[in-house]
Order: structure tokens, then sequence, then C-alpha cells
């Protein structure tokens, strides 16, 4: 079968390089080509790496995490469109962990701004090629998308090219006169075979020139399509890694180091004689009960006499903020823009200076961490949800003391994401426990408390801004953020490597915003021995977005502007697309600068992940139901929320306004309520009753537009987040005049529940 | 001492402890893993279930306090037959991650079951202790009166 595999990592680059030209796929000879991953069993075909058929049926591969975004129906929607199958006649898995399904898109989005010349984004195609040299199979960054727009449509292209061609070549017509339709190939005598019977031909094929259809002629992409997971996930039967369950199956709880040093002592004496416990394991920084309930390994480990050492990182919230204060004496860890000259500003401005703050934040998942894991006769098993598959894969075998390939790695559902299923530490933990229970499958559990506490935060950040103003617009923006850098420590955790240079994420979302402002510099401070922090759904961007947008609105105010219009006239000739989704929350929101008493209304935008997005929030005091609001206003109620966003290409729309909602709404939990702090090394805050996200009853009316202007593919997942903090502080400063530059702002201002 | 008690209609023999909260038995004992575990306060309603019909955070009952019928969302609809909560989930492409959907739905059965027409004030007060960290609030919101509307 070695044939098939040559054949299909073939047809994929050919494939590709016909399609994308230029510096793309198969011009690029310094990679290996990624071994293919799928092992056809007896009666299957394996055509590439995405599909395989057998007599049953077409399965696609989707190898993306699938966390609520949508992208396991997306992905396979990508390839199905050119295949010419409907969703409805395929199945879709996510597959193994594997170098071919490495993120393409990922290093070279970080080359590509808004204002990437032709030659800047030929650089990230070519930068996308590190993705595969380190096996980077990656869902983050917003890329799963700009990642497999071109790549799936050509695999679904090459794919139908070979197996018309194996119909062809049994009917005996020329494949220019076949056609394909809903897995079939049919003969101009009309004559139809199913792809299934003509899939183990099609496989030896050589797949001829391929030319990906115009977008007037999809048939998926672009309609409102359903999720292929949705089903399921109404009925309980969907399957995240906490709910796998095993022939013997044991449960593990664990109870980590607060401080996360290693254990100074214990007495597991007691504990390990519990009626259903069948096992202490010592972690080293922590313990965990094996046990026949996962309620009882939970009650167990928390009765373990223990005491440990003290936190090798700043420990308490006073010395965290003096660290970040004194963050600004070290030299900058980066300076990603620096336009015009700051230092020299024209006769007759005036001068904004303002500091903003924001804690750190835990991702809390519903679905806490959860892996479980199997050795079973020298092989492991592993089920759990992961955004990085590889590199836990890697952690795996590590601990294990196996080769990679002796490991059987399942990616679940996961039970939401947000960043913090990219890191690896249940699946360590996980292994290690499980070495200690060989022939039974152990499923570990993180308690919400151990799950809240032992995250690796959205980082804490200060942001010091200066600005200039003169005939109503903004003429200079010095800006300076400090923060714990955030992509090193978590590629290095999760990878065991990381690129060098600036870490870009300290400021990303102030450096890198589509305004025309002659003199615009920006740094970054990295600071050291701060509590571990990770990425966190817009990462940068989710500190920045509020730093700079509640800024700009500052600005506005001093220029004596009206903050949309002030918005609209710096963006215009920087970059359209930006202010294309300004004006359509203008017109949704029928803003016109004035509100009546009692009512705010605040506007952000933010570029990030390639999509601008726009929001417009409107606030009220008092409660619902229009009862009069009590002297000097009650409680704040977010009322309506207008978000316009304009990610290129709407693959699907439905889902698209989905996650704009979501992250609006993931960013406003944080914006009014959520904040993680230090005491003695160790997190205060355990469960969601100290950690509030918003509920239902706090909802504003949505209201979305998707545009389609900008030339190239934008991200989707992550973009609504940034906006929302700052629009909701913005449109408070309308309703009370008083500028809130702190998060939490609970803290300041009282919120209806 | 084995408990017995009976879950979506069929009667079960469990030897845990009595204080092992119903949730625990329901996901590990009886693989009924459609129940979730969020937070095991009472804070985040992932674990509803009915008992006798009242909607109920499983994690904050234990097994020897469990004194009726449990339904879960296994047994509110299966696959082949959903419920109609269930449809309108479909319908309204409500759950992104789907792990708060089960209890979301739970809730929002016993809360139809009791009031078939609420207003939108009642629709926020019987879901406010269910978290969605995905933000699909609207869209449950959109899904129970879609419900709601069509009694």
């Amino acid at each position: 079968m070695a044939s098939i595999g040559k054949i299909a990592r073939r047809s994929f680059l050919i494939g590709t390089a016909a399609i994308v030209g230029g510096a793309a796929f198969g011009a690029w000879t310094v990679l290996k080509d990624p071994p293919n991953p799928l092992k056809p069993a007896e009666g299957e075909s394996v055509l590439n790496p995405f599909v395989l058929i057998d007599g049953q049926g077409i399965t696609l591969v989707s190898p993306r995490a699938e966390m609520g975004q949508g992208t396991e129906t997306t992905w396979a929607a990508l390839i199905a469109e050119e295949l010419d199958v409907t969703l409805d006649q395929v199945r879709i898995i996510h597959g193994p962990p594997a170098q071919a399904y490495y993120n393409h898109a990922l290093m070279g989005a970080a080359t590509e701004g808004y204002d990437a010349s032709a030659f800047q984004r030929s650089m990230g195609e070519l930068m996308g090629h590190l993705g595969k040299v380190f096996s980077m199979q990656v869902t983050g960054g917003s890329t799963a998308m700009r990642d497999g727009y071109d790549r799936m449509r050509v695999v679904g292209a090459a794919t139908r090219e070979m197996l018309v061609a194996a119909a062809a070549d049994r009917l005996k017509f020329d494949p220019s006169e076949m056609v394909t339709y809903r897995g079939a190939v049919i003969a101009p005598d009309g004559t139809k075979i199913p792809y299934t019977k003509l899939a183990a031909r099609a496989a030896e094929m050589e797949p001829p020139h391929t030319e990906l259809r115009a977008r007037e002629e999809w048939k998926i992409l672009g309609t409102q399509f359903r999720r292929r997971d949705i089903p399921p996930k109404t009925t309980g039967t969907a399957t995240f890694a906490i709910d796998t369950r095993l022939p013997g199956q044991k449960f593990a709880a664990l109870r980590l180091s607060p401080t996360r040093a290693p254990i100074r002592e214990f007495d597991a004496f007691e504990v390990a004689r519990m009626p259903g416990v069948e096992k202490v394991v010592d972690l080293g920084d922590g313990l965990a009960v094996i046990a026949n309930n996962t309620w009882v390994a939970m009650d167990a480990v928390n009765r373990i006499p223990v005491t440990w050492h003290d936190a090798a990182y700043l420990a308490d919230d006073a010395a965290i903020g003096q660290a970040l204060e004194s963050g600004f004496d070290l030299e900058p860890d980066s300076m990603l823009r620096n336009d015009g000259d700051v230092t020299k500003l024209p006769e007759g401005t005036e001068r904004v200076e303002a500091e903003y703050r924001v804690p750190f934040l835990s991702h809390a998942t519903m679905e806490p961490q959860s892996a479980n894991v199997w050795f079973d006769g020298g092989k492991l098993k592993v089920w759990t949800g992961s955004q990085m598959p590889t590199f836990a894969l890697r952690v795996a075998a590590e601990e294990a003391g196996l080769d990679e390939d002796e490991i059987e790695f399942n990616v679940t559902y996961l039970g939401g994401g947000f960043g913090r299923r990219g890191e690896v530490d249940v699946v360590r933990y996980a292994t290690r426990i499980a070495k200690e229970m060989p022939g039974s499958p152990v499923l570990l559990t993180y308690s919400r408390e151990e799950d809240m506490t032992h995250d690796f935060y959205r980082p804490a950040a200060v942001g010091r801004f200066k600005g200039a103003v003169k005939a109503g617009t903004a003429v200079m923006l010095d800006a300076k953020v400090a923060s714990a850098p955030v992509v090193g420590p978590a590629l290095t955790r999760a990878a065991g490597f990381a690129p060098g240079g600036p870490d870009t994420a300290i400021t990303e979302g102030t450096h890198n915003q589509p305004y025309a402002i002659p003199a615009y510099r920006a740094r970054g401070y990295a600071v050291p021995d701060m509590p571990p922090v990770g990425f966190w759904r817009s990462v940068g961007n989710s500190f920045n977005g509020f730093f700079m947008e509640s800024f700009i609105d500052e600005l506005a105010v001093k220029a004596g502007a009206d903050p949309l219009q002030f918005r609209m006239g710096m963006t215009r000739d920087e970059f359209l697309p930006a202010w294309e989704v300004l004006n359509a929350v203008k017109e949704m929101s029928k803003w016109t600068g004035e509100t009546p008493e009692g009512v705010g209304r605040g506007v952000a935008m933010c570029y990030s992940f390639g999509t601008p997005v726009a929001m417009v929030l409107e606030v009220r005091d008092g409660r619902a139901g229009g009862t009069a609001a009590p002297e000097g206003g009650g409680p704040v109620r977010i009322t309506e929320a207008w978000i316009a966003a304009d990610p290129g290409v709407a693959l699907n729309p439905d889902n698209i306004e989905a996650q704009l909602v979501g992250a609006m709404v993931y960013g406003l939990s944080a914006a009014i309520g959520e904040e993680i702090t230090f005491a003695g090394g160790a997190v205060q805050q355990l469960n969601f009753p100290d950690y509030e996200p918003l509920r239902m009853t706090q909802m504003p009316r949505v209201h979305t537009r998707i545009l389609e202007i900008q030339e190239h593919l934008g991200g989707v997942g992550e973009v609504g987040t940034p906006p929302a903090a700052p629009a909701l502080a913005n449109a408070l400063f309308d309703l009370r005049g008083e500028r809130y530059r702190t998060l939490p702002l609970r803290k300041a201002v009282d919120f209806a529940v | 001492m084995p408990f017995t008690l009976t879950v979506n209609g069929t009667p079960h023999e469990v030897d845990l402890p009595g204080t092992v909260p119903l949730l625990w038995v329901l996901r590990d004992a009886l693989n009924l893993t459609g129940t979730k575990y969020g937070c095991g306060v009472a804070s985040c309603g992932a674990c509803t279930v009915h008992i006798d019909g009242e909607a109920v955070r499983s994690c904050q009952l234990a097994l020897e306090d469990v004194d009726g019928a449990v339904l879960t969302i296994e047994g509110l609809g299966t696959p082949d037959r959903l419920h109609r909560l269930q449809k309108a989930w479909v319908e309204y492409q409500v759950p992104q991650c789907g792990y708060c959907q089960s209890g979301q739905i739970m809730q929002a059965a016993a809360l139809l079951d009791e009031n078939p027409s609420p207003t939108e004030e009642e629709i926020d007060a019987a879901m406010a202790g269910n978290l969605c960290r995905c933000g699909t609030y609207d869209r449950i919101k959109s899904a129970i009166r879609s419900v709601a509307e069509g009694v």
C-alpha cells in the first residue's frame, strides 16, 4: 500500500501548488512530506490524509479541536464542497495527532497585519511551513479556516478528479465528459458510479490538474449549513473526555500544590483505607487518589494532610502589582510599531495620558480538565480534549516512557477550550497516575477548584498611554504595555521549545490597529516572575483591546469629536474594512452621538486575527421593566449590543454570528466580574461563586452584521472578545461621565444581576 | 447495603456510600454521562436533572436522600425521538461546546412543564442558575420561546 501514501502526498502537494501558486506549497522543498497517518484497513482506501473511503461510505478528517466554534463541520464542508458530497453523506472524524495535520496558517498569521503587502503575505506563507516542521497541529489563533480554506478545497478537488479519472478509466469515457454529484460520478450515458465503488482504483490515479470552483458555484459554503455536533449535544450523547467510559474504568482526582511547588510532606495512611479508594499517588507537586468513583476520589484527596513548598513566582497581589509597575523600567521587550516621531508634536496639540489595569483571568471551561488514560499491555491509550494533540502526545510518551507510535491518542469533543486545552498538564498528570494502575483505564477529572486554581491565566497587565489630538483627530499615540510574556512560556510548556524574539502578545491589539495616526509607537515590557500565564481567548488582544479602545475614546473626548466619527475618520484611508464595520454599527444602532438621561452608549473597534470588529453597547440605569432609576443611578444593565465584523468570506454566517455573540459574552464576563488574585502564592478564587461569568439575566439584545469586503479571510472564534470591555467602559463613560480604567468593572459600578 | 433508585424508568441497585451525590452515581456508577459535572456547588446548573418532575442540582443531592423518580437528559428524549426542546435546540443551533446544554435543557423542560407560556422575565429567572461559558444565552432563550409559543 506504499503507493497510496506516495500518490496521496503528491496529489496533495501538486494540487495545492497548482491552485495557490507563487511561493506556496511545493515550491519550497526544504520540508519533508508529512507521512499519511491514516492506515487503510481491509476494504478501505485512503486517498490522502483527509479523505478515507470504504464500502460503507466516505469519511472526512477534521483534525482541529471542536470546542464549540463549529470547526469540525466547516472544515469538512471545505472538502465536501469540492468533493461533491453533501454533509449528511459523510462521517467526520478528528483523526490521530499527526504532522500531516499541521497548522499552516498559525506561524504565517504572525507576520501578517491589516496592511500586509503581497511580499509579507508570501513570507507568511513561507513561515507557515514551520508549522509542518514542528508538527504544530494546533487549534488556536483563530486560524482553522485561514489554514484550511485553500488547502482543504484543493484536497476535495484533487480527490474528486482522481475519482473521476477512475470512473473514466472503467467506463472508457474521457474524464472531461464526466460529472460528479452527491458522492457519485455520472457518465454521459447516465451511468452512475458511487465514490465508494471507485475509491480503490482512484487511490492509484495520478491527480489531474484541478481548479477551485468560483464562489457562485458553491452549494454548501456560504449557506447556513448545520453543525454536525449539535444533535448529540442536545441529547447528552456527545462524548467529552470526561464522559469516556472503558471496561474496568477507574476514577481519579488530584490536589495540586496551591503554590505549584513540590510537596513538603503528606500522610496518606488513613485516606488510603477509605472505602472505594484504591491508591494514593504522589505526583511530586501534588497528590492523586484513584477510586471507584470520582467524587470518592475528590473527597479522599482533599482529606490528606499535606504541606507544600513556597511558590517560585511572585506570591501576592501587592508584589505582582509592584512588579508590573517596575516592568516599565526594564528594557522594552518589543517595539512593534514606531511610525513618525512621538517626541515631536506639531503646534497647538492637546495631550492626554491615561493608565489602565486588568487582572489575571481563568478560562473556566465548563468541562473541567479531564483525560482518560489506559496502560494496556505495553501500549498506552489516551482520550482527552486537546487543542495541541501532537504536543500532548509527546508529553504522554515522555511520561509513559514509550515511543509516540506506541500510543493511541484520541481527541474527543472539548467542553470549552478558549486556549486552556492547548495546555498539556492534564495529559501529563493523567499519564503519571494511570502508570500506577497498569491494566486499568483511569479517568482523571480536575475538581472545579483545582481547575480554577491551577489554570494558566490571562496575564494581569498595565497599559500606559500618551496621546495628542489636533483639529478633531489623533496626531500622536505612544503606548507602553507591561505584562508577563505569554507565547514563549506557553509554547515551551506544550512543545518543549518556543520561537525567540519579542513576545507579540504583550502589545497585540495596541501596536497593530488600523488607525492613521502620524506618530504611533507601541512598546511592550515583559515582566518576569509572574504566576503562570497562557493563551486565553484573543490572548493579548483581550487586554490591549481594552487599553487601546478606551484610550481612543479618551482622545476623541479631548478632540471634542464624536467617538464613532473620530474612529471612522482615522480608519477610512488606513483600512477601509475597519471603516465599514464602524459604519455598519453606526447604521444598525442608529448612532447619533446623543443619548437620553439614564442611557449610555459606547463604541469600540478592534482588529484581531485578521478581522475588524466594531461593537456598540448600550447601558441603562435602573432595573428592567422601565422602573425609574434611583437617585444617582441604579444598577446598570446592558440592554443592547450591535456587532459588525468583516471576516472576508462568511463560510457559515449563522455560525459566525454565534461566535461573535459568544465571544462578546466571554469578554463582557471578564469586563464586569472576573478576576484572579493571589495570596501566599495561591489563587484565591476557587469556584464560580468567586468567579462569576455573565448569566442569562445579564444578556443584552444582540444584533449582528457580517460584511465581506476585505480581500483576505479573517479569523472568527476570538474576534468578538476584544471590543467588549472597551465598548462597555466607553458606554459607562457616556452614562456617568466617569472613566473606568480598571477591570473588573463591578468594583466601581453596580451591575444588575 | 445497596441503594435502589429509579432513573429514566429503570430501577438500579447502587453499592456506594449514601453520601455520594446523585451526579456521581449517575455518571460513574450508571454510566449516564449526559448529566455533567461543572462546579459541584450548585452554582452552574450543568448537573440539572428532574426528580418527580422538579429540576434539581444533582451535585447537591446525596444518594441516600433521593426520594423520587430521576429523569436525566437521556430519558428526556433520544437521538431518534427528540423532545420538543431538543428539536428547538437543533433548530436554533444553540450549543457551542455543548457541555452545559444537558443542564440547560433539563432546566428549561422543568420550566415549561410548570409554566407552558413563560414571559421573558420568567425564562430569565428560571434559567439564571445555568451558566454557559460559550455565551449561548440568546439562542437558548429563542429556543425556549419557540417551544413556549408553540404550545
